[in-house]
């Protein structure tokens, strides 16, 4: 049997700030098979931007892995040099970061920024990168990609950018791609193409994605999978259908209730209570009891991540597992 | 561009009208020439005719109307010391002080960038703690005291490198260059480091703060997550970011160079502009100081341009015809 694309054990990675150890990403777990879409979703702070890094071996200090395993195809990633790293980056493993108008260095051409990442793991004539990058261009619904190839990345609307990023992204067929909100900058109708572009990819070539999203409607239409964050730990993982429709986790409740069109008409759109904790010297205990409304006196203990149903975990010890047998 | 131009033209004959005037009422506050350029002995009739000889009879303005129109025509007045046109005066020493403000240029730039670059990117090992430690001493030690200690070190005690004059020369173009010759590179060895030392801890600096805050950036981060290597991400994605402030403030620091060329020439018997201007100075010699002062003026406005333009070429966000 072929491993899984990518199988993430119990990951941690911590920023060790003078203010004190920033816990962002706290044993994470989640797999990603061939072809197969991941949805990681969670609000803003919970580390899925570090999650995606982490991954990359692109922590920079004073952010370090402190433990846990990356098995990419699997190899364990931290066996690897780096320059072996090297060659997985934007080769084997892409990234599409999150803000788009930062990602393109500002001084350097299209071109240069394209056919620099096609020569970096193919080799190839200056002539065939061009070519390649034009062709990647085009894929991502660029027009007139010859022309843009010689432009500057200012000459772009944020939306553009975001789709140069992808094409760079997309260039080497890579065996997994994460985006980190790859859309939220584009308009419905590019945000469909680029949707249908990345399911393509998937069933032709294989690729996995892991789709790093506050949508949770793009993460319905999209994934496979879904793994939910909160305050650096994944609070629930399973089928994107099962877990959408019968949540274990209040906190995955709570989001799902917080989506206008999963509301029955006219009825108030429910909001978690709260905010989301300081990720500095997190207490023991479910991170989530302040704001759960299911929570007790066990919840101060660390709930463990236990599969309930099968393909489905749940970090909780009160899951709403009666609703789920009700659906 | 050529509307940038053509604006920024306008713009250099307004500045170089004003600061004329500045100059000129300037220079005639500093004192009287009369007292110096005659001699004491002479009796009235002589002292007046010696007055109008020089223009010195007429109102200030006439006077100041007279020195612009023979400007306009390239005449900057005659010196009273040389008794030579001023303007030829300064341009044969030119030469010597351009060459001295590019060789230390060159050097601060040779010198300040690998240096800068270095500190940036391990600013905690101990080599980059004494790069930043020597560049504070850099700015702070009197450029004079330094020129004494280089010449006591490596022409006194080592006699390693001369320490007077420009050495062998050759003339191209009409005019006489001496880093064209071995003998010449020597003798400008150490003005050059002289005149440096201030730049080099400069682009240091500069160097190491645009390193650090490039290295933060999210398209370098992306460059990494590219797969590139560490020498195409330093040299391309970061280098090509912070030769932008470098270039600026080494390009606009070219003209303060030149003008403050004056202690470094004085201490290495360097014949540049900046000797001549001490000099005239000292005996009141009035075209020739306003005649260095507009040629300041101009370099100013030319370097300024010059740094521009460069910048809209390292710059592609700079766009020059939007800009005044
Ligand atoms: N360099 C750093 N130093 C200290 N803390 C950091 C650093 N980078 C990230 N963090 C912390 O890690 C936590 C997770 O950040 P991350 O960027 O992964 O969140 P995210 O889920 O991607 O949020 P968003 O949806 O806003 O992008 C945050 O609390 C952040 O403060
Ligand atoms: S462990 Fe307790 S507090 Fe945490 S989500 Fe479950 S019920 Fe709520
Ligand atoms: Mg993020």
């Amino acid at each position: 049997m072929t491993p899984p694309t990518l199988e993430v054990r119990n990951l941690r990675t911590h920023f060790f700030t003078r203010a004190g150890v920033v816990k962002a990403v706290d044993d994470v777990s989640f797999t990603v098979e061939r072809g197969k879409v991941l949805g990681l979703v969670g609000e803003s702070g919970s580390g899925k931007t570090v999650t995606g890094f982490s991954i990359l071996g692109l922590v920079d200090p004073p952010g370090r892995i402190t433990g846990g395993q990356i098995l990419f195809k699997g190899t364990d990633l931290a066996t690897l040099s780096e320059a072996q790293m090297r060659d997985l980056r934007g080769n084997r493993i892409a990234m599409i970061f999150q803000d788009p108008m930062m990602t393109l260095n500002p001084v350097l051409r299209i071109d240069t920024q394209m056919i620099e990442t096609v020569l970096a793991h193919a080799r190839v004539s200056r002539a065939e990168a061009r070519q390649r990058a034009r062709d990647a261009l085009g894929q991502v619904g660029i027009p007139s990609p010859e022309e843009r190839l010689a432009a500057y990345p200012h000459q772009f609307s944020g939306g553009m950018r975001q789709r140069v990023a992808i094409a760079i992204a997309l260039l080497h067929k890579p065996d997994l791609i994460i985006a980190d909100e790859p859309t939220t900058a584009l308009d419905v109708t590019i945000q469909g193409q680029i949707l249908a572009e990345a399911q393509k990819l998937c069933t032709q070539y294989g690729t996995a994605l892991i789709w790093i999203t506050h949508d949770l409607s793009v993460v319905a239409g999209l994934a496979d999978d879904i793994a939910v964050m909160y305050a650096g730990k994944v609070a629930e993982s399973g089928p994107v259908s099962e877990v959408l429709d019968a949540p274990l986790h209040p906190y995955t409740r709570g989001l799902i209730g917080s989506v206008p069109s999963r509301n029955h008409r006219g009825a108030p759109l429910s909001q978690i209570p709260g905010m989301t904790p300081s990720l500095l010297n997190l207490p023991p205990g479910c991170a989530f009891r302040a704001r759960c409304p299911r929570a007790e006196a066990r919840c101060a203990e660390p709930p463990p991540f236990a599969e309930y149903l099968p393909g489905r975990h749940a970090r909780c010890i009160h899951p709403h597992l009666a609703e789920v047998a009700a659906a | 561009m050529t509307v940038f131009l053509l604006r920024r033209l306008l713009q250099a004959v307004g500045v170089v009208l004003a600061m004329s005037l500045l100059v000129f009422l300037g220079v005639y506050a500093i004192g009287d020439p009369v007292e110096i350029l005659i001699s004491p002995e002479a009796d009235q009739i002589e002292r007046e005719r010696a007055v109008k000889a020089l223009g010195l009879d007429l109102p200030l303005w006439q006077q100041y109307l007279v020195f612009l129109g023979r400007a306009l025509q390239g005449d900057l007045g005659r010196s009273f010391v040389f008794n030579e046109p001023a303007l030829r005066l300064i341009l044969q020493r030119m030469p010597a002080t351009l060459e001295l403000a590019f060789g230390a240029t060159i050097v601060a730039l040779l010198i300040g960038l690998p240096l800068g670059l270095y500190a940036g990117l391990r600013p905690k090992s101990a080599l980059s703690q004494g790069i930043m430690a020597g560049s504070i001493l850099g700015f702070s030690l009197p450029t004079f005291w330094v020129g004494l200690m280089l010449i006591m070190v490596f022409a006194v005690q080592l006699g390693w490198l001369p320490s007077t004059g420009r050495g062998e020369t050759v003339e191209v173009l009409g005019m006489r260059w001496s880093f064209l010759t071995r003998d010449g590179l020597a003798h400008m060895a150490m003005p050059a480091l002289n005149l440096a030392l201030f730049k080099i801890s400069l682009v240091i600096r500069l160097t190491r703060a645009g390193v650090r805050e490039t290295m933060l950036m999210d398209y370098v981060k992306f460059a990494r997550a590219k797969g590139l290597s560490p020498a195409r991400v330093t040299f391309v994605h970061v280098f090509k970011n912070i030769l932008i402030p470098v270039v600026t403030v080494v390009g606009l620091e070219f003209g303060g160079t030149i003008a403050f060329s004056v202690v470094t020439e004085s201490v290495f018997a360097w014949p540049g502009m900046g000797k001549l201007i001490i000099d005239s100075i000292n005996v009141l010699d009035r075209p020739v100081m306003v005649a260095y002062l507009m040629i300041i003026v101009l370099l100013f406005i030319t370097i300024n341009l010059v740094v521009d333009i460069t910048y809209s070429v390292l710059d592609p966000r700079v766009r020059l015809e939007g800009k005044a």
